[in-house]
Protein backbone atom coordinates (compact mmCIF):
# COMPACT_ATOMS: atom_id res chain seq x y z
CA UNK A 1 0.00 0.00 0.00
CA UNK A 2 2.96 2.17 1.09
CA UNK A 3 4.66 1.68 -2.01
CA UNK A 4 2.16 2.55 -4.21
CA UNK A 5 1.20 5.50 -2.51
CA UNK A 6 5.11 6.49 -3.02
CA UNK A 7 4.75 6.11 -6.15
CA UNK A 8 1.74 7.94 -7.02
CA UNK A 9 3.20 11.22 -4.87
CA UNK A 10 6.30 11.06 -6.86
CA UNK A 11 4.06 10.94 -10.26
CA UNK A 12 2.01 13.69 -9.10
CA UNK A 13 5.41 15.73 -8.27
CA UNK A 14 6.54 15.13 -11.46
CA UNK A 15 3.61 15.76 -13.55
CA UNK A 16 2.63 19.08 -11.60
CA UNK A 17 6.03 20.02 -10.71
CA UNK A 18 5.45 24.09 -10.79
CA UNK A 19 2.33 23.62 -8.51
CA UNK A 20 3.57 21.13 -5.78
CA UNK A 21 5.58 22.11 -2.63
CA UNK A 22 6.12 18.99 -1.63
CA UNK A 23 4.71 15.23 -0.75
CA UNK A 24 4.88 13.35 2.13
CA UNK A 25 3.48 9.27 3.01
CA UNK A 26 3.00 8.94 6.70
CA UNK A 27 0.41 6.49 8.57
CA UNK A 28 -0.28 4.92 4.85
CA UNK A 29 -1.66 8.25 3.44
CA UNK A 30 -0.14 10.26 1.17
CA UNK A 31 0.19 14.37 1.77
CA UNK A 32 0.60 16.46 -1.01
CA UNK A 33 1.03 20.44 -0.06
CA UNK A 34 0.21 23.06 -3.50
CA UNK A 35 0.83 26.66 -3.67
CA UNK A 36 -2.37 28.12 -2.86
CA UNK A 37 -2.56 29.89 -5.77
CA UNK A 38 -3.20 26.87 -7.85
CA UNK A 39 -5.14 24.78 -6.25
CA UNK A 40 -8.08 24.42 -8.45
CA UNK A 41 -5.96 23.61 -11.61
CA UNK A 42 -4.46 20.79 -9.06
CA UNK A 43 -7.31 19.65 -8.02
CA UNK A 44 -8.81 19.54 -11.42
CA UNK A 45 -5.99 17.18 -12.62
CA UNK A 46 -6.32 15.02 -9.42
CA UNK A 47 -9.68 14.57 -10.64
CA UNK A 48 -8.90 14.11 -14.19
CA UNK A 49 -6.09 12.19 -14.89
CA UNK A 50 -6.04 8.59 -15.54
CA UNK A 51 -3.79 7.75 -12.59
CA UNK A 52 -5.31 9.72 -9.77
CA UNK A 53 -9.42 10.09 -10.94
CA UNK A 54 -9.66 11.37 -7.07
CA UNK A 55 -13.43 12.19 -8.39
CA UNK A 56 -15.17 12.59 -4.62
CA UNK A 57 -14.34 15.25 -2.93
CA UNK A 58 -14.89 14.34 0.92
CA UNK A 59 -13.63 17.39 2.77
CA UNK A 60 -12.21 20.73 3.55
CA UNK A 61 -11.41 22.12 6.29
CA UNK A 62 -9.04 24.50 7.84
CA UNK A 63 -6.29 23.95 10.10
CA UNK A 64 -5.21 27.34 12.56
CA UNK A 65 -1.50 27.85 13.05
CA UNK A 66 -1.35 31.00 14.94
CA UNK A 67 2.51 31.79 14.77
CA UNK A 68 3.00 30.92 10.99
CA UNK A 69 2.98 33.91 8.59
CA UNK A 70 0.24 32.09 6.33
CA UNK A 71 -1.44 30.75 9.49
CA UNK A 72 -4.44 28.70 7.80
CA UNK A 73 -3.63 25.19 6.33
CA UNK A 74 -6.92 24.64 3.58
CA UNK A 75 -6.97 20.96 4.20
CA UNK A 76 -8.94 19.31 1.02
CA UNK A 77 -9.37 15.04 1.41
CA UNK A 78 -9.94 13.51 -1.97
CA UNK A 79 -11.09 10.07 -2.65
CA UNK A 80 -10.30 7.76 -5.51
CA UNK A 81 -13.03 4.96 -6.19
CA UNK A 82 -11.07 3.92 -9.05
CA UNK A 83 -7.83 3.15 -7.65
CA UNK A 84 -9.32 3.02 -4.16
CA UNK A 85 -7.08 5.68 -2.52
CA UNK A 86 -6.92 8.56 -0.60
CA UNK A 87 -5.05 11.98 -0.81
CA UNK A 88 -4.96 14.95 1.54
CA UNK A 89 -3.82 18.24 -0.22
CA UNK A 90 -2.70 20.55 1.29
CA UNK A 91 -2.34 24.39 0.93
CA UNK A 92 -1.36 27.99 3.09
CA UNK A 93 -3.20 30.83 3.35
CA UNK A 94 -3.40 33.75 5.16
CA UNK A 95 -6.62 35.46 6.52
CA UNK A 96 -6.43 38.43 3.48
CA UNK A 97 -5.29 35.93 0.71
CA UNK A 98 -8.33 34.34 -1.18
CA UNK A 99 -7.81 30.59 -2.07
CA UNK A 100 -9.34 30.10 -5.52
CA UNK A 101 -12.73 28.29 -5.11
CA UNK A 102 -13.33 24.53 -6.33
CA UNK A 103 -17.08 24.82 -6.55
CA UNK A 104 -16.84 24.48 -10.52
CA UNK A 105 -14.80 20.99 -10.37
CA UNK A 106 -16.84 19.65 -7.32
CA UNK A 107 -20.32 20.74 -6.41
CA UNK A 108 -19.69 19.48 -2.90
CA UNK A 109 -17.34 22.45 -2.10
CA UNK A 110 -20.02 24.64 -1.78
CA UNK A 111 -21.01 24.17 2.33
CA UNK A 112 -17.49 22.60 2.89
CA UNK A 113 -16.18 25.97 2.01
CA UNK A 114 -18.60 27.56 3.79
CA UNK A 115 -17.83 26.32 6.90
CA UNK A 116 -14.04 27.22 6.60
CA UNK A 117 -14.78 30.68 5.70
CA UNK A 118 -17.15 30.88 8.59
CA UNK A 119 -14.86 28.63 10.83
CA UNK A 120 -11.85 30.57 10.48
CA UNK A 121 -12.37 33.40 8.44
CA UNK A 122 -10.51 31.89 5.17
CA UNK A 123 -11.72 33.40 1.87
CA UNK A 124 -12.35 31.36 -1.13
CA UNK A 125 -12.24 33.33 -4.56
CA UNK A 126 -14.93 32.39 -6.79
CA UNK A 127 -17.45 31.18 -4.40
CA UNK A 128 -20.76 31.80 -5.76
CA UNK A 129 -22.70 32.56 -2.22
CA UNK A 130 -19.78 32.29 0.83
CA UNK A 131 -22.01 33.28 3.43
CA UNK A 132 -21.73 32.23 6.88
CA UNK A 133 -22.85 27.73 7.38
CA UNK A 134 -22.96 26.91 11.57
CA UNK A 135 -22.84 29.76 13.46
CA UNK A 136 -25.64 32.12 14.33
CA UNK A 137 -27.55 34.92 11.61
CA UNK A 138 -25.57 38.03 12.20
CA UNK A 139 -22.49 35.90 14.35
CA UNK A 140 -19.23 37.85 14.59
CA UNK A 141 -15.75 36.43 14.30
CA UNK A 142 -14.62 33.23 13.53
CA UNK A 143 -14.78 30.39 16.28
CA UNK A 144 -12.25 27.69 15.39
CA UNK A 145 -9.39 30.29 15.00
CA UNK A 146 -7.05 29.33 18.38
CA UNK A 147 -7.15 32.91 19.43
CA UNK A 148 -10.70 32.62 19.81
CA UNK A 149 -11.97 31.71 23.43
CA UNK A 150 -13.24 29.04 24.52
CA UNK A 151 -16.48 30.66 25.69
CA UNK A 152 -16.57 32.82 22.79
CA UNK A 153 -17.76 36.50 23.69
CA UNK A 154 -21.61 36.88 23.63
CA UNK A 155 -24.13 34.19 25.53
CA UNK A 156 -27.80 35.11 24.83
CA UNK A 157 -31.02 34.91 26.56
CA UNK A 158 -34.63 35.44 26.65
CA UNK A 159 -35.39 38.56 28.11
CA UNK A 160 -38.60 39.05 29.71
CA UNK A 161 -38.46 42.95 29.81
CA UNK A 162 -38.14 43.23 25.58
CA UNK A 163 -39.81 39.44 24.71
CA UNK A 164 -37.11 38.55 22.74
CA UNK A 165 -33.72 37.37 22.27
CA UNK A 166 -30.90 39.63 23.42
CA UNK A 167 -27.29 38.67 23.19
CA UNK A 168 -24.89 40.01 26.17
CA UNK A 169 -21.30 39.54 27.14
CA UNK A 170 -20.37 36.55 28.27
CA UNK A 171 -20.66 36.65 32.37
CA UNK A 172 -19.11 33.76 34.24
CA UNK A 173 -19.49 33.27 37.55
CA UNK A 174 -16.15 31.59 37.71
CA UNK A 175 -13.34 32.35 36.10
CA UNK A 176 -12.84 29.70 33.05
CA UNK A 177 -9.86 27.43 34.01
CA UNK A 178 -8.07 25.39 31.75
CA UNK A 179 -6.34 22.82 33.24
CA UNK A 180 -2.38 21.81 32.06
CA UNK A 181 -2.13 18.10 32.91
CA UNK A 182 1.30 17.87 30.71
CA UNK A 183 4.45 16.99 33.15
CA UNK A 184 6.77 19.31 32.95
CA UNK A 185 9.48 17.11 31.86
CA UNK A 186 8.26 15.82 29.56
CA UNK A 187 6.06 18.08 27.79
CA UNK A 188 6.26 22.12 27.26
CA UNK A 189 9.92 22.96 27.64
CA UNK A 190 10.28 25.32 30.45
CA UNK A 191 13.65 27.48 29.63
CA UNK A 192 15.55 28.85 32.24
CA UNK A 193 16.45 32.34 32.06
CA UNK A 194 20.06 32.70 31.10
CA UNK A 195 19.85 29.11 29.48
CA UNK A 196 19.12 29.94 26.05
CA UNK A 197 22.94 30.89 25.64
CA UNK A 198 24.17 27.89 26.40
CA UNK A 199 22.03 26.49 22.96
CA UNK A 200 23.83 25.56 20.08
CA UNK A 201 27.15 25.77 22.02
CA UNK A 202 27.55 22.43 22.72
CA UNK B 1 -58.59 37.11 -20.91
CA UNK B 2 -55.53 39.41 -19.38
CA UNK B 3 -52.03 37.84 -18.81
CA UNK B 4 -51.35 37.32 -14.98
CA UNK B 5 -48.03 37.04 -13.52
CA UNK B 6 -47.64 34.90 -10.85
CA UNK B 7 -45.03 35.35 -8.48
CA UNK B 8 -43.02 32.43 -6.81
CA UNK B 9 -44.01 31.51 -3.31
CA UNK B 10 -41.38 31.40 -0.58
CA UNK B 11 -42.16 29.38 2.34
CA UNK B 12 -39.96 28.79 5.45
CA UNK B 13 -39.89 24.92 6.64
CA UNK B 14 -39.03 24.75 10.02
CA UNK B 15 -36.93 25.06 11.73
CA UNK B 16 -39.58 22.83 13.93
CA UNK B 17 -41.26 21.53 11.94
CA UNK B 18 -41.52 17.27 12.82
CA UNK B 19 -40.71 16.49 9.32
CA UNK B 20 -37.65 18.58 9.24
CA UNK B 21 -35.74 15.29 11.71
CA UNK B 22 -33.92 18.00 14.31
CA UNK B 23 -33.77 21.49 13.23
CA UNK B 24 -33.68 22.83 10.38
CA UNK B 25 -34.72 26.02 8.36
CA UNK B 26 -35.33 25.39 4.50
CA UNK B 27 -36.09 28.18 2.74
CA UNK B 28 -38.21 26.83 -0.18
CA UNK B 29 -39.13 29.02 -3.40
CA UNK B 30 -42.32 27.45 -4.95
CA UNK B 31 -43.98 27.77 -7.93
CA UNK B 32 -47.36 26.63 -7.15
CA UNK B 33 -46.81 23.21 -5.40
CA UNK B 34 -43.40 22.45 -7.38
CA UNK B 35 -39.80 23.45 -5.54
CA UNK B 36 -38.09 25.82 -7.60
CA UNK B 37 -35.05 26.44 -5.05
CA UNK B 38 -34.43 25.46 -1.31
CA UNK B 39 -31.66 26.89 0.89
CA UNK B 40 -31.51 24.83 3.78
CA UNK B 41 -30.10 26.97 6.62
CA UNK B 42 -28.30 24.51 9.13
CA UNK B 43 -26.72 25.33 12.26
CA UNK B 44 -29.19 25.41 14.78
CA UNK B 45 -27.80 22.57 16.81
CA UNK B 46 -24.11 24.01 16.05
CA UNK B 47 -22.29 23.25 19.62
CA UNK B 48 -18.80 23.94 18.71
CA UNK B 49 -17.63 20.48 18.89
CA UNK B 50 -14.70 20.64 16.95
CA UNK B 51 -13.28 23.66 19.27
CA UNK B 52 -14.70 21.67 22.47
CA UNK B 53 -12.68 18.57 21.29
CA UNK B 54 -9.54 20.95 21.21
CA UNK B 55 -9.52 21.30 24.87
CA UNK B 56 -10.10 18.28 25.98
CA UNK B 57 -7.46 14.83 25.81
CA UNK B 58 -8.18 12.01 23.92
CA UNK B 59 -10.29 10.49 26.03
CA UNK B 60 -12.22 13.26 26.62
CA UNK B 61 -12.93 14.14 23.48
CA UNK B 62 -14.67 10.62 22.71
CA UNK B 63 -17.73 10.79 24.68
CA UNK B 64 -18.82 13.71 21.95
CA UNK B 65 -18.59 11.76 19.04
CA UNK B 66 -22.11 10.17 20.83
CA UNK B 67 -23.39 12.86 20.50
CA UNK B 68 -23.43 13.87 16.77
CA UNK B 69 -25.44 11.44 15.38
CA UNK B 70 -27.22 10.04 18.45
CA UNK B 71 -29.48 7.53 16.41
CA UNK B 72 -25.57 5.56 15.99
CA UNK B 73 -23.55 6.34 18.15
CA UNK B 74 -21.03 3.76 18.52
CA UNK B 75 -20.08 4.34 14.50
CA UNK B 76 -19.08 8.12 15.48
CA UNK B 77 -16.53 6.81 18.11
CA UNK B 78 -15.45 4.04 15.79
CA UNK B 79 -14.12 6.56 13.42
CA UNK B 80 -12.47 8.96 16.29
CA UNK B 81 -10.66 5.73 17.88
CA UNK B 82 -9.26 4.17 14.76
CA UNK B 83 -7.64 7.82 13.72
CA UNK B 84 -6.02 7.97 17.47
CA UNK B 85 -4.98 4.24 16.90
CA UNK B 86 -3.39 5.08 13.76
CA UNK B 87 -1.28 8.13 14.61
CA UNK B 88 -0.79 5.81 17.95
CA UNK B 89 0.47 3.04 16.05
CA UNK B 90 -1.02 0.80 18.92
CA UNK B 91 -2.44 -2.68 18.19
CA UNK B 92 -6.13 -3.03 19.36
CA UNK B 93 -6.31 -7.29 20.94
CA UNK B 94 -8.92 -9.27 18.67
CA UNK B 95 -11.92 -9.69 20.97
CA UNK B 96 -11.89 -5.88 21.25
CA UNK B 97 -12.00 -5.31 17.32
CA UNK B 98 -15.07 -8.42 17.13
CA UNK B 99 -16.73 -6.34 20.04
CA UNK B 100 -16.30 -3.00 18.26
CA UNK B 101 -17.75 -4.61 15.05
CA UNK B 102 -20.80 -6.12 16.60
CA UNK B 103 -21.67 -3.02 17.74
CA UNK B 104 -21.37 -0.95 14.90
CA UNK B 105 -23.51 -3.14 13.34
CA UNK B 106 -25.94 -3.11 16.33
CA UNK B 107 -25.70 1.05 15.45
CA UNK B 108 -26.35 0.36 12.16
CA UNK B 109 -29.57 -1.70 12.81
CA UNK B 110 -30.60 1.25 15.62
CA UNK B 111 -30.42 4.09 12.54
CA UNK B 112 -31.90 2.30 9.70
CA UNK B 113 -34.70 1.14 11.82
CA UNK B 114 -35.06 4.69 13.18
CA UNK B 115 -34.60 5.74 9.84
CA UNK B 116 -37.11 3.07 7.53
CA UNK B 117 -39.43 4.07 10.13
CA UNK B 118 -39.33 7.98 10.06
CA UNK B 119 -39.52 8.44 6.60
CA UNK B 120 -42.33 5.73 6.25
CA UNK B 121 -43.79 8.02 8.91
CA UNK B 122 -43.18 11.49 6.76
CA UNK B 123 -44.96 9.46 4.02
CA UNK B 124 -48.02 8.52 6.09
CA UNK B 125 -46.89 5.16 7.74
CA UNK B 126 -47.49 4.83 11.27
CA UNK B 127 -47.70 1.29 11.98
CA UNK B 128 -43.63 0.39 10.98
CA UNK B 129 -42.56 2.78 13.73
CA UNK B 130 -44.54 1.29 16.24
CA UNK B 131 -43.78 -1.65 15.51
CA UNK B 132 -39.92 -1.70 15.23
CA UNK B 133 -39.62 0.53 17.67
CA UNK B 134 -39.87 -2.51 20.21
CA UNK B 135 -37.06 -3.79 18.59
CA UNK B 136 -34.72 -0.24 18.70
CA UNK B 137 -35.35 -0.59 22.54
CA UNK B 138 -33.73 -4.00 22.25
CA UNK B 139 -30.88 -2.88 20.95
CA UNK B 140 -30.29 0.10 23.32
CA UNK B 141 -30.77 -2.33 26.21
CA UNK B 142 -27.75 -4.21 24.83
CA UNK B 143 -25.94 -0.91 24.22
CA UNK B 144 -26.73 -0.24 27.78
CA UNK B 145 -25.52 -3.31 29.01
CA UNK B 146 -22.28 -3.45 27.63
CA UNK B 147 -22.02 0.25 28.29
CA UNK B 148 -24.19 1.54 30.50
CA UNK B 149 -25.54 3.91 28.90
CA UNK B 150 -28.68 3.30 26.68
CA UNK B 151 -27.52 6.14 24.14
CA UNK B 152 -24.29 8.20 25.26
CA UNK B 153 -22.30 4.86 25.19
CA UNK B 154 -18.97 6.10 25.67
CA UNK B 155 -18.29 2.34 25.06
CA UNK B 156 -15.13 2.38 22.40
CA UNK B 157 -11.83 2.84 23.82
CA UNK B 158 -8.40 4.16 22.01
CA UNK B 159 -7.52 0.24 22.02
CA UNK B 160 -10.65 -1.22 22.42
CA UNK B 161 -13.51 -1.56 24.11
CA UNK B 162 -14.23 -0.11 27.84
CA UNK B 163 -15.53 -3.52 29.29
CA UNK B 164 -15.76 -6.77 27.92
CA UNK B 165 -19.24 -8.24 27.47
CA UNK B 166 -20.70 -10.81 29.20
CA UNK B 167 -21.66 -14.60 27.77
CA UNK B 168 -25.65 -13.95 28.77
CA UNK B 169 -25.31 -10.80 26.40
CA UNK B 170 -23.80 -12.44 23.63
CA UNK B 171 -26.65 -14.95 24.13
CA UNK B 172 -28.95 -12.46 23.71
CA UNK B 173 -27.90 -10.49 20.77
CA UNK B 174 -28.26 -14.13 19.33
CA UNK B 175 -31.63 -14.31 20.27
CA UNK B 176 -32.29 -11.34 19.20
CA UNK B 177 -30.93 -12.39 15.40
CA UNK B 178 -33.27 -14.88 15.45
CA UNK B 179 -36.50 -12.96 15.93
CA UNK B 180 -35.50 -9.91 14.41
CA UNK B 181 -35.88 -10.72 10.66
CA UNK B 182 -39.59 -12.06 11.54
CA UNK B 183 -40.36 -8.09 12.48
CA UNK B 184 -38.01 -7.21 9.57
CA UNK B 185 -41.27 -9.18 7.24
CA UNK B 186 -43.57 -7.78 8.58
CA UNK B 187 -42.42 -4.71 8.07
CA UNK B 188 -41.71 -5.22 4.52
CA UNK B 189 -45.12 -6.32 4.63
CA UNK B 190 -47.00 -3.11 5.86
CA UNK B 191 -44.37 -0.53 2.96
CA UNK B 192 -42.58 -2.58 0.12
CA UNK B 193 -45.55 -3.58 -1.94
CA UNK B 194 -48.16 -0.76 -0.02
CA UNK B 195 -49.66 1.15 -3.08
CA UNK B 196 -49.34 4.64 -1.13
CA UNK B 197 -45.74 3.89 -0.03
CA UNK B 198 -44.91 3.18 -3.49
CA UNK B 199 -46.13 6.53 -5.00
CA UNK B 200 -44.62 8.55 -2.25
CA UNK B 201 -41.16 6.42 -2.80
CA UNK B 202 -40.96 5.35 -6.35
CA UNK B 203 -38.80 7.62 -9.02
CA UNK B 204 -38.86 10.44 -6.00
CA UNK B 205 -35.13 11.94 -5.54
CA UNK B 206 -33.35 10.45 -8.18
CA UNK B 207 -29.91 10.58 -8.05
CA UNK B 208 -27.10 9.91 -10.30
CA UNK B 209 -23.83 8.05 -10.26
CA UNK B 210 -22.15 11.72 -11.36
CA UNK B 211 -24.32 13.91 -9.34
CA UNK B 212 -23.57 11.34 -6.29
CA UNK B 213 -19.95 11.88 -7.04
CA UNK B 214 -19.73 15.35 -7.93
CA UNK B 215 -22.13 15.96 -4.23
CA UNK B 216 -19.66 14.12 -2.19
CA UNK B 217 -22.70 11.65 -1.33
CA UNK B 218 -21.73 8.39 0.38
CA UNK B 219 -22.86 5.62 1.92
CA UNK B 220 -26.59 4.04 0.83
CA UNK B 221 -26.52 7.66 -1.16
CA UNK B 222 -24.44 6.54 -3.16
CA UNK B 223 -24.92 2.84 -3.63
CA UNK B 224 -28.41 3.86 -4.14
CA UNK B 225 -26.84 4.55 -7.89
CA UNK B 226 -25.38 1.05 -8.24
CA UNK B 227 -21.89 1.68 -7.21
CA UNK B 228 -21.04 -1.05 -5.09
CA UNK B 229 -19.21 1.04 -2.64
CA UNK B 230 -18.74 0.27 1.05
CA UNK B 231 -15.23 1.34 3.33
CA UNK B 232 -15.92 -1.92 5.20
CA UNK B 233 -15.45 -4.04 2.01
CA UNK B 234 -13.10 -1.39 -0.14
CA UNK B 235 -10.75 -0.34 2.56
CA UNK B 236 -11.37 -3.13 5.86
CA UNK B 237 -10.97 -1.58 9.42
CA UNK B 238 -10.89 -3.57 12.38
CA UNK B 239 -12.29 -7.29 11.74
CA UNK B 240 -14.17 -6.91 8.48
CA UNK B 241 -11.51 -8.06 6.37
CA UNK B 242 -12.70 -11.53 7.96
CA UNK B 243 -16.72 -10.99 7.16
CA UNK B 244 -18.56 -12.36 4.86
CA UNK B 245 -21.39 -10.00 3.69
CA UNK B 246 -23.02 -8.71 0.53
CA UNK B 247 -24.23 -4.97 -0.52
CA UNK B 248 -27.36 -4.01 -1.51
CA UNK B 249 -27.50 -1.36 -4.10
CA UNK B 250 -29.91 0.47 -6.27
CA UNK B 251 -31.03 0.42 -9.62
CA UNK B 252 -32.54 3.78 -9.83
CA UNK B 253 -31.42 5.81 -7.50
CA UNK B 254 -34.62 6.90 -5.99
CA UNK B 255 -36.05 6.71 -2.70
CA UNK B 256 -37.76 3.22 -2.69
CA UNK B 257 -34.62 1.50 -3.78
CA UNK B 258 -32.72 3.45 -0.34
CA UNK B 259 -35.74 2.03 1.40
CA UNK B 260 -35.08 -1.71 -0.08
CA UNK B 261 -31.36 -1.43 0.68
CA UNK B 262 -31.27 -0.10 4.31
CA UNK B 263 -33.87 -3.42 5.04
CA UNK B 264 -31.15 -5.20 3.34
CA UNK B 265 -28.14 -3.77 4.95
CA UNK B 266 -29.98 -4.71 7.99
CA UNK B 267 -30.29 -8.47 7.19
CA UNK B 268 -26.51 -8.15 6.16
CA UNK B 269 -25.92 -6.61 9.53
CA UNK B 270 -27.00 -9.31 11.37
CA UNK B 271 -24.99 -11.81 9.40
CA UNK B 272 -22.24 -9.88 10.45
CA UNK B 273 -22.89 -9.80 13.78
CA UNK B 274 -23.63 -13.67 13.82
CA UNK B 275 -20.27 -14.49 12.31
CA UNK B 276 -18.64 -12.27 15.13
CA UNK B 277 -20.58 -14.25 17.84
CA UNK B 278 -19.14 -17.04 16.51
CA UNK B 279 -15.35 -16.15 15.92
CA UNK B 280 -15.12 -14.32 19.65
CA UNK B 281 -12.40 -15.70 21.75
CA UNK B 282 -12.08 -14.82 25.07
CA UNK B 283 -9.37 -12.67 25.69
CA UNK B 284 -8.37 -9.11 26.66
CA UNK B 285 -10.94 -6.39 25.24
CA UNK B 286 -8.42 -3.29 25.81
CA UNK B 287 -4.83 -3.23 24.71
CA UNK B 288 -2.50 -4.04 27.47
CA UNK B 289 0.19 -1.27 26.30
CA UNK B 290 0.36 1.17 29.76
CA UNK B 291 0.87 3.81 27.52
CA UNK B 292 -2.08 3.85 25.54
CA UNK B 293 -4.85 2.13 27.99
CA UNK B 294 -5.17 2.68 31.68
CA UNK B 295 -4.90 -0.38 33.87
CA UNK B 296 -7.79 -2.64 34.88
CA UNK B 297 -9.75 -1.47 37.85
CA UNK B 298 -8.95 -4.29 39.36
CA UNK B 299 -5.17 -3.99 38.99
CA UNK B 300 -4.84 -0.45 40.07
CA UNK B 301 -6.40 -1.25 44.12
CA UNK B 302 -3.62 -4.44 43.87
CA UNK B 303 -0.66 -2.63 42.10
CA UNK B 304 1.14 0.65 42.88
CA UNK B 305 2.00 0.73 39.33
CA UNK B 306 -0.83 0.61 38.02
CA UNK B 307 -2.31 3.34 40.36
CA UNK B 308 0.30 5.88 39.04
CA UNK B 309 -0.40 5.01 35.52
CA UNK B 310 -4.09 5.27 35.83
CA UNK B 311 -3.65 8.89 37.24
CA UNK B 312 -1.88 9.61 34.86
CA UNK B 313 -4.60 8.27 32.39
CA UNK B 314 -6.95 10.35 33.79
CA UNK B 315 -5.46 13.34 34.26
CA UNK B 316 -2.43 14.24 31.71
CA UNK B 317 -3.60 11.34 29.69
CA UNK B 318 -2.04 9.83 26.72
CA UNK B 319 0.25 11.84 24.17
CA UNK B 320 -0.26 11.25 20.90
CA UNK B 321 2.80 11.30 17.93
CA UNK B 322 2.89 14.45 15.74
CA UNK B 323 1.27 13.62 12.93
CA UNK B 324 -2.30 13.84 10.87
CA UNK B 325 -4.34 10.69 9.62
CA UNK B 326 -7.59 11.29 7.83
CA UNK B 327 -9.70 7.75 9.01
CA UNK B 328 -12.73 7.22 7.84
CA UNK B 329 -15.72 4.29 8.70
CA UNK B 330 -19.04 2.81 7.13
CA UNK B 331 -21.20 4.71 9.56
CA UNK B 332 -24.84 4.14 8.79
CA UNK B 333 -25.49 7.30 7.32
CA UNK B 334 -22.18 7.27 5.36
CA UNK B 335 -18.98 7.68 5.21
CA UNK B 336 -17.94 9.22 8.34
CA UNK B 337 -14.26 10.55 8.56
CA UNK B 338 -12.03 12.40 11.05
CA UNK B 339 -9.07 14.47 10.36
CA UNK B 340 -6.94 14.58 12.81
CA UNK B 341 -4.24 16.53 13.51
CA UNK B 342 -1.83 15.52 16.81
CA UNK B 343 1.12 18.27 17.61
CA UNK B 344 2.08 15.23 20.13
CA UNK B 345 0.50 17.13 22.73
CA UNK B 346 -2.39 14.83 24.96
CA UNK B 347 -4.94 16.89 23.40
CA UNK B 348 -5.74 17.08 19.28
CA UNK B 349 -4.44 20.20 17.62
CA UNK B 350 -7.42 19.97 15.25
CA UNK B 351 -9.97 17.29 14.92
CA UNK B 352 -12.36 17.96 12.00
CA UNK B 353 -15.27 15.80 11.93
CA UNK B 354 -16.68 14.47 8.08
CA UNK B 355 -20.13 14.10 8.99
CA UNK B 356 -21.84 12.25 5.75
CA UNK B 357 -25.30 13.93 6.65
CA UNK B 358 -23.62 17.41 5.56
CA UNK B 359 -23.24 16.54 2.04
CA UNK B 360 -26.39 14.78 1.79
CA UNK B 361 -27.97 17.44 2.82
CA UNK B 362 -26.78 19.69 0.59
CA UNK B 363 -27.86 18.07 -2.13
CA UNK B 364 -31.32 18.53 -1.03
CA UNK B 365 -31.25 21.44 -3.69
CA UNK B 366 -30.70 19.60 -6.71
CA UNK B 367 -32.81 16.48 -5.29
CA UNK B 368 -35.99 18.35 -5.01
CA UNK B 369 -36.01 20.75 -7.81
CA UNK B 370 -39.07 20.20 -10.15
CA UNK B 371 -40.72 18.09 -7.43
CA UNK B 372 -44.06 18.64 -5.53
CA UNK B 373 -43.28 20.28 -2.19
CA UNK B 374 -45.08 17.03 -0.41
CA UNK B 375 -42.36 15.31 -2.11
CA UNK B 376 -39.95 17.58 -0.11
CA UNK B 377 -40.05 15.66 3.07
CA UNK B 378 -40.26 12.45 1.64
CA UNK B 379 -36.55 12.83 -0.16
CA UNK B 380 -35.50 14.84 3.08
CA UNK B 381 -36.44 11.46 5.32
CA UNK B 382 -34.56 9.09 2.69
CA UNK B 383 -31.13 11.24 2.58
CA UNK B 384 -31.22 10.02 6.39
CA UNK B 385 -30.38 13.37 8.39
CA UNK B 386 -29.39 14.04 11.62
CA UNK B 387 -28.21 17.06 13.02
CA UNK B 388 -26.30 15.88 15.89
CA UNK B 389 -23.34 15.47 13.09
CA UNK B 390 -24.82 17.83 10.13
CA UNK B 391 -24.31 21.07 12.56
CA UNK B 392 -22.07 19.22 15.18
Amino acid sequence: MNEALVELGELIAAERSDEVVSTNVAFGELTVIVRAESLDKFLEFLRNDPNCKFEILCDVCGVDYPTRAKRFDVVYNLLSLRHNQRIIVKAETDARTPVPSVVGLFPTANWFEREAWDMYGIMFSGHPDLRRMLTDYGFEGHPLRKDFPLTGYVELRYSEDEKRVVYEPVNLTQEFRKFDFESPWEGTEYVLPGDEKAEGQG
Amino acid sequence: MAEVQIKNYTLNFGPQHPAAHGVLRMVMELDGEVVERIDPHIGLLHRGTEKLIEHKTYMQAMPYFDRLDYVAAMSQEHAFVLAAEKLLGCEVPERGQYIRVLFSEISRILNHIMNVCAQAMDVGATTPMLWAFVERETLMEFYERASGARMHAAYFRVGGVHQDISEKLEDDIRTFIEHFPAVLDDVEALLTENRIFKQRNVDIGIVSEEEAMGWGFSGVMLRSTGLAWDLRKAQPYDVYAKMDFDIPVGLNGDCFDRYLMRMEEMRQSMRIMTQCLDQMKPGPVLSTDPKVAPPRRSEMKTSMEALINHFKHYTEGVKVPAGETYTAVEAPKGEFGVYLVSDGSNKPYRCKIRAPGFAHLQGMDFLTKGHMLADASAILGSLDIVFGEVDR
